[in-house]
């Protein structure tokens, strides 16, 4: 089933974090398998945000000599990073596999990247000026009171609840994904899609990598690839309805933009509450009124729709 | 017109349903076997009561309503439903019930007698399976809204979401707005009123019923064909907005019909083992 949902705060930031918690959490009963945020928050000039872990939660049960490869493996990391020229800003050990770093550095960010995917069990959650992607096992409270969300100031978030339906469950097959290479990219989803092994073929083909089995980070690489050859966001989603078959409605988030798209079938939720200053949008209604104590008025996206709001 | 006028002279069309799988769901003469086991409650409409719902969980609001029932209130209003799920279904009794706010999923389902009314929006698969009373959503309602009633009036003053009157099987389900993909999918009887437009696909494999539509249709779904609106049909449509204070733009009278065209494979009276033998 899953749950989604995202906000934008046009031109006021504000404690995103504590608002996309509250959000997910009432959507709980959607998926309580694992729960992910990717939050947008105030770009420092000439600096990145990197979020990557180098071990699954599962493997700190289970792993021989775990802790030990976890500290060695960071190492690794930290030695490729000013290899590559990265000037490291600060170091934050946010659990003991999934960290938080700031750094600055010029150019060859996704060479950077693909290096330090390179090191045994690292994958970078996300990359980019603004946006920080966590994801844990556990409900939005457990996830956010972990990974200190809960005052997180920033302009945007995206969500997501996860039952586990066509992947394992395990942080790997946990939403939003990146968009790997693309600064600032990250989608969820909810639905199924049904020709997700051709479109992974494709776009294998065309170099991009895959970290799970997850049809919703094939969204993500799909936007990314798009928006590699030019694409604008919007048009690339609606190159997705054509595309992309099966029934979904997913939401994806940039540096300054947050959108939603619609299958033709409209099989899946999603509720809308716009004002002049606040974008929320999520599979259940309940969620969006967690957040606002008056009464608002909400609608349903259509079939086909897509919407996409700027900062 | 050339479809319909071909289905009518080949005798396919009519107001009464037909084929094997079809089945009569109410007659008036078998009224007296209607009994209602348990939830029948004494109420006295002028008799008023008022609960705030902001704190209560979905069961805790269900079971406040039976319980004002039960003491003989004929008048309900619960404030802030904050759009939780499941509220005020199952309701078989007579009741005046405003909830003042918004509904989530599967509000007010399989409720037969109460007269609702909602100030806010409704969710996803509301009135499922309502058989008597009236509903009035002041606002916006969710996709699957009114499936598969059997009777009443629900109405919706906003915009609704896909598969509006799904496997609808009898009452009348009003549309102020406009509706999405798949309204009317396996209508099987009763009356829907779009006063908008209606999205693509509409009225797709309907057994019988008939469909209203006040704007643009995006298109027809297979076996939907246009109809022809007779006098008695606009009077009725003009009576029953006028009801709930609604008015088509352009008059009942230039409301788009549509009816089946029973030309799909279940309007044969044939079996598949049949089919076989005679094939």
């Amino acid at each position: 089933m899953c749950g989604i949902a995202g906000i934008i705060r046009r031109g006021n930031p504000g404690n995103i974090g504590e608002e996309m918690t509250s959000m997910l959490q009432s959507l709980k009963h959607r998926g309580p398998d694992s729960t992910g945020f990717a939050v947008y928050g105030v770009p420092e000039k000439n600096q990145y945000v990197m979020r990557f872990k180098v071990a699954e939660q599962e493997d700190m049960n289970s792993g021989f000599d775990i802790h030990q490869q976890i500290k060695d493996r960071r190492d690794i990391v930290d030695s490729r990073m000013k290899e590559m020229g990265a000037e490291i800003i600060t170091q934050d050990t946010v659990t003991e596999y999934a960290f938080r770093y700031t750094f600055r550095k010029e150019n060859g960010l996704r060479r950077l990247a693909d290096y330090i995917e390179d090191v045994e069990g690292a994958e970078i959650l996300s990359l980019g000026s603004a946006l920080e992607l966590v994801k844990d096992l556990g409900d939005a409270g457990v996830v956010a009171g972990q990974y200190n969300l809960g005052n997180f100031n920033g302009t945007h978030a995206i969500g997501h609840t996860r039952m586990a339906t066509e992947s394992d469950v395990d942080i790997r097959s946990a939403h939003p994904y990146w968009a790997y290479p693309f600064n600032d990219v990250s989608v969820v989803h909810n639905g199924q899609l049904t020709n997700y092994w051709n479109w992974r073929r494709t776009l294998e083909h065309r170099g991009h990598r895959f970290m799970s089995n997850c049809d919703s980070e094939l969204i993500a690489v799909y936007l990314a690839d798009k928006m590699d050859s030019g694409v604008e966001l919007e048009k690339a989603m609606k190159d997705s309805l054509d595309e992309l078959d099966g029934v979904f409605t997913y939401v994806v988030a940039t540096s300054d933009r947050l959108g939603m798209a619609k299958d033709l079938m409209a099989a899946k939720p999603m509720v809308l509450y716009e004002s002049d200053d606040f974008v929320a949008l999520a599979s259940e209604e309940v969620a969006i009124r967690s957040i606002f104590p008056h009464e608002i008025d909400t609608f349903d996206p259509y079939e086909g729709e897509v919407r996409v709001w700027q900062l | 017109m050339a479809t319909i006028d071909k289905s009518f002279d080949a005798g396919l069309h009519s107001e009464q349903l037909s084929g094997r799988t079809q089945e009569i769901f109410f007659s008036a003469e078998e009224d007296e076997n209607f009994v209602y086991p348990y939830n029948a409650f004494e109420v006295d409409s002028s008799k008023k009561a008022e609960f705030d719902a902001q704190s209560l969980e979905s069961t805790d609001i269900n079971l406040k309503i039976r319980e004002l029932m039960k003491e003989g209130f004929g008048h309900i209003v619960v404030q802030n439903p904050r759009a939780k799920h499941s509220i005020g279904v199952g309701i078989l009794n007579r009741l005046q019930l405003d909830f003042e706010g918004s509904l989530g999923y599967f509000g007010c389902g399989l409720v037969d007698g109460p007269n609702i009314r909602i100030s806010g929006r409704v969710g996803w698969s509301f009135a499922e399976n309502m058989m008597a009373g009236t509903i009035i959503v002041e606002k916006n309602a969710g996709s699957t809204f009114g499936a598969a009633i059997r009777g009443g009036d629900l109405v919706c003053k906003g915009d609704v979401g896909s598969r509006t009157g799904i496997d609808m099987k009898g009452g009348t389900i009003i549309v102020g707005g406009r509706t999405g993909t798949l309204s009317g999918f396996m209508m099987q009887r009763g009356r829907m009123i779009i006063l908008g437009d209606a999205g693509p696909n509409l009225g797709d494999s309907m057994y019988d019923g008939t469909i209203f539509v006040g704007g643009n249709i995006a298109s027809l779904g297979v076996d939907a064909v246009a109809g022809e609106m007779t006098e008695l049909e606009a009077e009725w449509i003009e009576r029953k907005l006028a009801l709930y204070g609604m008015k088509a733009p352009n008059g009942a009278a230039n409301l788009q019909k549509i009816v089946a065209g029973k030309q799909l494979w279940n309007y044969d009276n044939l079996e598949p083992t049949e089919k076989k033998i005679v094939l």
